[in-house]
């Protein structure tokens, strides 16, 4: 099964880097954005015997190595099947 | 003394931290792969600065796997002494040996300057060779150095006195502009609530010859190699 991880700063922590980013966009005449925030995207194939013990395997693999629970947050998708 | 300085791959500072204790401190030093287990006997372990494992994923992340790094949580968890100095520092909180986490540098460059650090407690292993409220002067080099824990951990910490060391300007005073990346608090460096783990970004290796610039790094180690004396005299008495 194929699994998306989604890894994002915490909210309320200070992201230096989306917020440089915000400022490249006033440099390029785009306004109207807020609360951009960079964070990191892992995709991965898990073999696992069922739908809910792959979400099971993902989330201990986010929790003890994909994100620092002090900083960031994650959220992931397993497709069925 | 018996020192352990553990060699991951992309560490950088291993080599100094064996010179500053082997060629100018007179301290028994040896080198510890990161794929061993074995610590040599060593009474006190140093995480040198670099980029193990390339900083891949966050900076220390991959390190804290290392099976040298087992070896050295169960030495900490029995008490032993550890110093980790600026990766060394991330990769102690990655472990979960300290708290918080080490992110970017407020300004998204790496800094490489000469700060002045204010020793917070003095009343520990690390420290007990300065004054509290002493100011040193120590290099940094670093991009994510920036420290970051939840405001109820900040807050527990300081009153248990686990902040060591905090960025300051010339007159001892903390501000935004004596802050060289974004720290909360300032904080340059903490210890675990056992005060047998120790992380700072400064680098105090880079700092104990003058004709490198200030000998104020001699402060740390003179603060372990005090208190192996007297656990040495204690065994012998």
């Amino acid at each position: 099964m194929r699994a998306r991880v989604f890894v994002t700063p915490r909210k309320g922590i200070l992201d230096p880097q989306g917020r440089a980013v915000e400022g490249a966009l006033t440099s390029l005449g785009i306004s109207g954005v807020a609360n951009l925030r960079v964070g990191r995207y892992v995709t991965l194939e898990i073999d696992a015997p069922s739908h809910a013990a792959a979400e099971a395997t993902v989330k201990r693999i986010c929790e003890q190595l994909l994100a620092n629970p002090n900083i960031e947050d994650f959220r992931f998708e397993v497709d069925a099947g | 003394m018996k020192w352990g300085v553990v060699r991951f791959p992309g560490s950088l500072d291993d080599a100094d931290a064996i010179h500053a204790l082997r060629e100018v401190l007179g301290q028994d030093a040896a080198m510890l792969w990161h794929k061993d287990e074995a610590l040599g006997g060593a009474e006190c372990i140093v995480l040198p600065g670099g980029f193990s494992y390339g900083d891949y994923l966050r900076c220390g992340a991959i390190a804290r796997f290392s099976p040298i790094m087992q070896s050295v949580a169960r030495f900490a968890a029995e008490g032993g002494l550890v110093i980790g100095i600026c990766n060394g520092f991330q990769i102690l909180c990655e472990a979960h040996l300290l708290p918080g986490a080490l992110m970017r540098n407020r300004s998204l460059a790496f800094v490489c300057d000469v700060v002045t650090v204010r020793v917070e407690n003095a009343a520990t292993p690390f420290t007990r060779a300065a004054r509290t409220g002493e100011i040193l002067r120590l290099p940094i080099k670093h991009g994510e150095g920036c420290y970051v824990a939840p405001q109820e951990e900040l807050r527990a910490m300081e009153e248990r006195g686990q902040v060591l060391l905090r960025y300051v300007d010339e007159a001892g005073v903390a501000s935004d502009a004596a802050n060289p990346n974004g720290s909360m608090r300032s904080i340059a460096g903490v210890a675990n609530q056992g005060f047998n783990v120790f992380g700072l970004m400064p680098h105090p290796e880079h700092a104990v010859e003058k004709a490198l610039g200030g000998e104020d790094g001699r402060r740390i180690f003179a603060s372990i190699i005090a208190g192996g004396a007297r656990a040495a005299s204690r065994v012998s008495g």
